[in-house]
């Protein structure tokens, strides 16, 4: 392996990790303040690839049904649990928030489809198709077992992760898509040639993650994303809903998801059960970061993009072996690493 | 319900089992074969998920470790499958080994998720060996011989699998009554709770994770021999997700869950597969995951627990017999009275600039009750850890029975004598008292997994059960032994505590603020038994915070305030100590 090719390699595992570190800051996000790990993120990601290639066909996207179903089935579990608890008085708001909220997005998209000439009005509806997602799915899913631990979240996590490869090869389809780059410019350094594609990753993933930030330390609501994330009981005494941080949370998370699926669509060809892996290994870029930083989740992203690129020139068959391999040493230093009391897994 | 009834139930179970294969169609025998297959992995994890409280995603990877191994021994090479058995096992457990040494250390969600790690690697590993076929697999496996018998029909090989997943199972559930299994159970409890114990927390969780992966392994053979093809893909996450499904769906705390689990969900599989395309045409294949992805997600909003514990609410309770006369264990020689038993020797001990506990010398002698007593914030429980092996000692020496113990494991400490209680209690409430207090008999037993898993551990068995029944008798909770520890109020928990101490057969007992919490009542019948248990000659240190309780109780009294000791004496004089007054109260100026 000569310097150009090590160059080569590094620009690609750059903006693959880049990818990754948006998926990792969003499974963060979503740990801290749910303490869900949310393997389907990977999902979203890929869902918004496929949604936003339908877009660039004319077709309607399957995502529009996918919101529909869920924005019904997560209306009829909130009126469910507010007719068991007596407290349907908050039918019309619940109907205003899980039904009519989702199903308007839906609409919008719907009747903005055939007039979006442009590339980014495009891509701005496809992330406005996926936002609703995952709170819908926090809504139906872990909603009622919001208490349960961290185990048993998990396992839900990983079966639902199932469940949307299931119903994005029902709703999209089993062709893989490659959506058009997103700008011809190319340029070199050193004479290392650096495609525009992976400059604009790189560039949207510290835009993306200097917004977070600010939204962190700057708004009354980031403020309180972050006091759910660190103490619940203290945030609720305080009057912070953790549930509706949750859906805030859930969010923003999606955004991060849609947005790097946007991104990895025009380099990579995304399939309805792509998701898995982009999530897995952005998760890997969390676990570097204690699933707690956001700095240390994304250089651990960068880290498996680096990893990942390397690996698959040496050896492309093994590149997945070599990556999951990694994780364990990487898993047992920051189990010892983190000082925390050992969780005690009560029945 | 007696025994003997458990006996005759499960004995018509085994014979319906046997006439299973002449009562129904040929596809149903298949159908059962493969729950069998499946059902092996479930008892797996049956133990060290639902018990162990280890979740491992990983089990479909031992699966194929064991699949692969005895095709490749069989139909690549060409000897027998037995001999593909025997290396299936091997490799497999010593895969199993190997990865529960690294990963086992793992906290929490970390060890599950180095599970989907390891669990992935090594799936991919399969399809990229071409030995192994790559991801085409392997064809024509021979079928399993017999003597000069060839299982290979659905029907022979029924009676293989099904007579190994009933043997499993009876261990299973013999191990779960042994003193691993005790231990075993205890891991839930968390570490501080399961090494106070004497209890090398660690190596029964290896035993646990190898005893699922050889149950994963003798799954995997049978898989190979009775589907005779494999590729890759049935040893996926997607299946290492299903066995655990099997085993939380069927009850994941108990192994008869596992089989029930893996019929359930095998059934339910095939019922999609049989009856979806009816409901809706066209979409199959991806429906089927989403359908049964969703019941799973309702079933673990609706029931964590599974089935069995469901139903067995509503079985009769089991009857248990009390034990004869037995040989008693033997007991250790209490330290003659006034033996200095443990010598704490300028102690100190810091948390980055904090002093928590700041050289520190006392002594406890043998036969007496010392109370160490203090304000918030003095150090009391640090020195409760450092004596423990909780925490390091950072400078000084701590001597106890003439042993140096600073630096040795809590799981050492107790084992050396030094039998502890907690300030938040910690029992196992979901065992019985009498089970509880055999878990501080640990150290005392030494009947190992295969003697356990054979029942050959019941004469030492029977003497632990009259001793765990003679300490309880001696906290006065002797009424009802088999009721569940989770079911007593807070002060008959704290004397559990104490008699699941006593079990160990200590020389020193130290008790972690034993009348916080209580009642009035409560707390004079805990004094009486302290009392009573010093003039049996049992030394106690006592960590407490209530000064009425200590003052009526102890002989002497070390005061600690802001990580150093005050002072050392009487009651009597400790009241009177101005220092003492104004370390409590505030200085009077």
């Amino acid at each position: 392996m000569d310097g150009t090719i090590a160059g080569f390699l590094a620009v690609d595992g750059i903006a693959t990790g880049a990818i990754y570190a948006l998926v990792a800051i969003g499974t963060v996000l979503i740990f801290t303040v749910t303490r869900v790990i949310f393997i389907p993120f990977g999902d979203i990601a890929a869902f918004t690839a496929l949604t936003l290639a339908a877009i660039d066909s004319k077709k309607m996207p399957g995502t529009l049904g996918l919101v529909a179903a869920l924005a019904i089935l997560a209306f009829l579990t909130e009126a469910g649990s507010l007719a068991r608890t007596r407290r349907l008085r908050q039918l019309p708001r619940a109907a205003l928030i899980y039904l009519l909220l989702p199903l308007a997005v839906v609409g919008a998209v719907w009747a903005a489809i055939p007039f979006a000439a442009y590339e980014p009005v495009r891509i701005l509806l496809a992330l406005a198709l996926i936002m609703p997602i995952a709170p819908l799915l926090d809504r139906i899913v872990f909603r009622p077992i919001a208490s349960g631990s961290v185990l048993l979240l998990l396992v839900v996590a990983v079966a639902l992760h199932f469940a949307l490869v299931g119903l994005g090869l029902i709703f999209f389809g089993p062709e893989g898509v490659r959506t058009e780059p997103l700008t011809s410019f190319a340029t070199d350094i050193a004479g290392i040639p650096i495609p525009g594609q992976s400059l604009l990753i790189v560039l949207a993933a510290i835009a993306f993650s200097l917004l977070l930030f600010l939204f962190f330390d700057f708004t009354v609501m980031g403020k309180s994303l972050r006091a759910t994330a660190v103490n619940r009981t203290g945030a609720r005494l305080m009057g912070i809903r953790p549930a509706r941080s949750g859906t805030i949370a859930y969010l923003l998370g999606s955004v991060m998801a849609g947005v790097s699926g946007v991104l990895i669509a025009p380099v990579n060809t995304i399939f309805y059960d792509s998701g898995f892996l982009i999530g897995l290994k952005a998760f890997v870029g969390a676990i570097v970061g204690g699933l707690i930083s956001y700095p240390g989740s994304a250089i651990g992203a960068l880290f498996v993009g680096l990893l990942e690129s390397f690996a698959s020139f040496q050896d492309s068959a093994l590149k997945d072996v070599i990556v999951f391999a990694t994780l364990i040493p990487i898993l047992l230093w920051r189990s010892f690493a983190s000082k925390q009391i050992d969780e005690e897994v009560e029945e | 319900m007696t025994l003997a009834r458990l006996r005759l139930a499960a004995l018509v179970a085994v014979l319906c089992l046997a006439a299973a294969p002449f009562l129904v169609s040929s596809f149903s025998v298949t159908l059962l074969n493969y729950i069998g297959v499946y059902a092996l992995v479930a008892i797996g994890l049956a133990l060290l998920t639902g018990i162990g409280g280890i979740i491992s995603f990983g089990q479909a990877a031992f699966v194929g470790i064991a699949a692969y191994s005895s095709a490749w021994v069989s139909a690549v090479s060409g000897y027998s499958p037995w001999l593909g058995l025997c290396l299936a096992v091997v490799l497999t457990c010593s895969v199993a080994a190997f990865l529960g040494l690294i990963t086992l250390r793992l906290r929490g969600h970390f060890l599950s998720l180095s599970t989907i790690a390891w669990g992935l690697a090594i799936y991919f590993l399969f399809g990229n060996i071409p030995t192994l076929g790559n991801f085409n697999g392997i064809a024509a496996i021979p079928p399993i011989p017999i003597g000069s018998l060839k299982l290979s029909g659905s029907a022979q090989i029924y009676y293989l699998i099904w007579a190994i997943v009933v043997v499993c199972l009876v261990l299973s559930y013999n191990l779960l009554n042994s003193r691993m299994g005790r231990a075993l159970r205890a891991l839930r409890g968390g570490k501080i709770l399961v090494e106070s114990l004497g209890i090398n927390a660690f190596r029964v969780k290896l035993a646990a994770f190898v005893i699922a992966a050889f149950l994963a392994s003798l799954s995997g053979w049978l898989y190979a021999h009775l589907s005779t093809f494999i590729s890759p893909s049935p040893f996926g996450a997607e299946m290492g997700i299903e066995y655990l499904m099997m085993a939380m769906v069927g009850g994941s705390g108990s192994p008869i869950g596992g089989v029930l689990g893996a019929a359930l969900v095998t059934l339910l599989k095939n019922g999609i597969q049989d009856y979806l395309p009816l409901i809706t045409k066209g979409a199959s294949g991806e429906l089927e995951i989403v359908v049964f992805s969703t019941l799973f997600i309702l079933f673990l909003q609706r029931a964590p627990r599974g089935i069995v514990p469901f139903v067995a609410r509503f079985m009769p309770q089991l009857r248990h017999v009390a034990p004869g006369t037995i040989a008693k264990l033997p007991v250790r020689a209490q330290p003659a009275p006034g033996y200095p038993l443990l010598i704490v020797q300028d102690v100190e001990r810091r948390f980055g600039g904090l002093i928590a506990v700041n050289h520190v010398s006392f002594e406890v002698n043998a036969g007496e009750i010392l109370g160490l007593i203090g304000p918030n914030g003095a150090g009391k429980s640090t020195m409760f850890n450092l004596l423990t092996g909780a925490l390091r000692v950072g400078q000084g020496q701590i001597t106890f029975a003439g042993q140096g113990i600073c630096g040795q494991s809590q799981s050492h400490i107790a084992r050396a004598g030094i039998a502890r209680t907690f300030q938040h209690v910690k029992l196992r409430p979901r065992m019985t008292l009498l089970d509880n207090v055999l878990l501080g008999a640990h150290p005392r037993l030494h009947a190992g997994l295969l003697r356990g898993a054979l029942r050959l551990d019941r004469v030492e068995e029977a003497s632990a059960h009259a001793e765990a029944l003679r300490q309880l008798a001696r906290v006065g909770l002797s009424d009802d032994p088999f009721m569940l520890a989770g079911n007593l109020p807070l002060g008959k928990q704290r004397l559990l505590e104490i008699a699941r101490a006593l079990a160990a057969d200590p020389l020193l007992l130290v008790l972690d603020e034993p009348a916080a919490g209580l009642r009035r009542q409560e707390k004079l019948r805990m004094a009486e038994l302290l009392i009573a248990l010093r003039d049996e000659h049992l030394t106690i240190l006592l960590v407490e915070h209530d000064m009425e309780f200590v003052m009526g109780l102890v002989d002497r009294i070390v005061v600690m305030d802001f990580g150093s000791k005050l002072c050392e004496d009487a009651p009597a004089a400790i009241r009177a100590d101005p220092r003492v007054q104004e370390a409590y109260l505030g200085s009077i100026a």
